[in-house]
């Protein structure tokens, strides 16, 4: 068998796997979201894909699970596992600059630096407080209207600005 | 049969018929991701009990499942959308932390794991879900209780999140690789539910006569069900002291002082109702509930008991 075999089948899975997006945050690769945690080839045409869920509850890991099947299957892989990788947990410091640069030019604020969650974690009574522009006006004049979104992974916010009300993902 | 709508490949993926065409028929009341443990180290710790761990895991499983469904009654119920949105959202991570560790239970011991129908395709999670009877839950009884009002789910969740987030906290050390890595992830999610919770209890305290009133009734009403929280089961003991598990006990004064910094600043003080006894002594750890839990549980369970083998 030809030694650079296994490379190009790797590069050739990369590729495939370079293509799936996130089911609710389309904008995104699965890489730029920093829930893929590796791809791997094991065997002539199977290929192993680890994931990491966002949220414990994350309904969107099924979805992703089928995106990946369907492109490696279409890249001629006949073998496609998915496994959910737990540890160490998703953060949103995963989330590359592309994918920060991808968010906001769709109108999503992206995440400041995840908290440390080491130790016991302090009680907040007030707002969060975050520096977060509006991604459609710019302006700093925005204000928390929930800390719960549209999805898990985001906060809803309103721009006192221009008045639109935006998405920011939630630094965890 | 060969399909008579042809798709060029750029087409395939985005047409709204090509997952029509293949055969995905999966369990109908679940998520179909095979094995949520799938590439996580579940080998049993050493020195542990495999029926210990899987105890273990059970209670922490059936406290996260029962409280994420009474939460999640409350989808389409809340005073506003906001506050709608935010309680599926915490039912949702409490439904996810569930289904990690019911596997881990059913993974470290099978036998806890009930027979199924015959040909019914349910996951061990599910089969723990949906085809246990009420005294076969370890939940504490707290996140069983009926729904009241929204003060009510307010206190709730904050009583329930100041203690779970707690015990948590030093499940990260657990040597138990699954049991560790849920409690790394559910500390983020619980911290969001606990500070809601929090903020809410001190607005509800801080607001109008009304507000407060029922509040303080919400208070009084779930106060006797605090102290069991911290009491400290047989197996809890056993899977503290094989380094996989924490004793409640021990997280009691860490919860206690969070709890009075959000009573402080609501100038609430503790009510003075003793605690909710058990039956003979036995609580919810002992599997021995209140009826709200078969009201729930029948309501939860009987579509897939009734279709044990559904496929969609």
């Amino acid at each position: 068998m030809n030694l650079l075999a296994p490379r190009r089948q790797l590069a050739r899975a990369r590729e495939a796997v370079e293509r799936v997006t996130d089911p609710e945050l389309p904008m995104l690769t699965l890489a730029d979201l920093g829930v893929l945690r590796g791809v791997d080839v094991v065997g002539d045409s199977h290929v192993v894909v680890d994931i990491t869920p966002t949220y414990s509850g994350c309904p969107a890991m099924a979805a992703m699970r089928d995106d990946l099947v369907r492109e490696l299957t279409g890249a001629g892989f006949d073998r496609v596992e998915v496994r959910v990788s737990l540890h160490p947990a998703w953060t949103t410091d995963w989330i590359t600059p592309a994918g920060r640069a991808a968010l906001a030019a769709a109108g999503i604020s992206p995440p400041g630096p995840a908290p440390s969650t080491h130790g016991p974690i302090p009680l907040t009574l007030l707002p969060t407080a975050r520096q977060v522009r509006c991604p459609r006006c710019d302006s700093s004049a925005t204000e928390l209207v929930s800390e719960f979104g549209s999805t898990s992974c985001k906060a809803h916010y309103r721009c006192t600005s221009c008045l639109e009300p935006f998405d920011h993902v939630k630094e965890i | 049969m060969d399909s008579h709508i042809h798709l060029s490949a750029e087409d395939e993926h985005d047409s709204a018929y090509t997952g029509l065409l293949v055969n995905d028929a999966h369990w109908a009341f679940g998520t179909d991701f095979e094995d949520p443990l799938a590439g996580v180290d579940t080998s049993i710790p050493e020195g542990t009990d495999a029926p210990t761990l899987a105890a273990y895991a059970l209670m922490l499983g059936d406290d996260s499942l029962v409280m994420s469904h009474r939460i999640s009654e409350w989808t389409s119920n809340a005073p506003d959308l906001e506050d709608d949105i935010a309680l599926s959202n915490i039912a949702l991570d409490l439904l996810g932390q569930a289904r990690l560790l019911l596997a881990r239970a059913a993974k470290a011991d099978a036998s806890v794991v009930p027979a199924l129908p015959e040909g019914s395709p349910a996951p061990p999670e599910d089969a723990l879900a949906y085809f246990r009877e009420a005294h076969e839950f370890r939940n504490v009884r707290l996140a069983e209780v009926v729904n009241g009002d929204f003060a009510e789910a307010t206190v709730r969740v904050l009583l329930f999140s100041v203690w779970r987030l707690a015990v948590f906290e030093r499940l990260r050390t657990s040597r138990d690789h699954v049991l560790s890595a849920v409690a790394a992830k559910g500390v983020k999610e619980l911290a969001y539910h606990r500070d809601y919770a929090a903020r809410w209890f001190v607005t509800l305290a801080q607001g109008t006569e009304e507000s407060r009133s029922r509040l303080l009734a919400a208070l009084e009403s779930l106060w006797p069900l605090w102290p069991e929280l911290f009491d400290t089961h047989p197996v809890e003991a056993a899977a503290a002291g094989a380094g996989v598990g924490v004793d409640p006990a021990d997280v009691r004064e860490d919860a206690e002082a969070v709890l009075d910094q959000v009573l402080t600043a609501a100038d609430v003080t503790r009510p003075g109702k003793p605690r909710r006894s058990g039956v003979l002594g036995r609580t919810g750890r002992d599997g021995m509930h209140g009826e709200a839990l078969s009201r729930l549980l029948a309501e939860m369970q009987s579509v897939a008991r009734a279709h044990p083998r559904g496929l969609w």
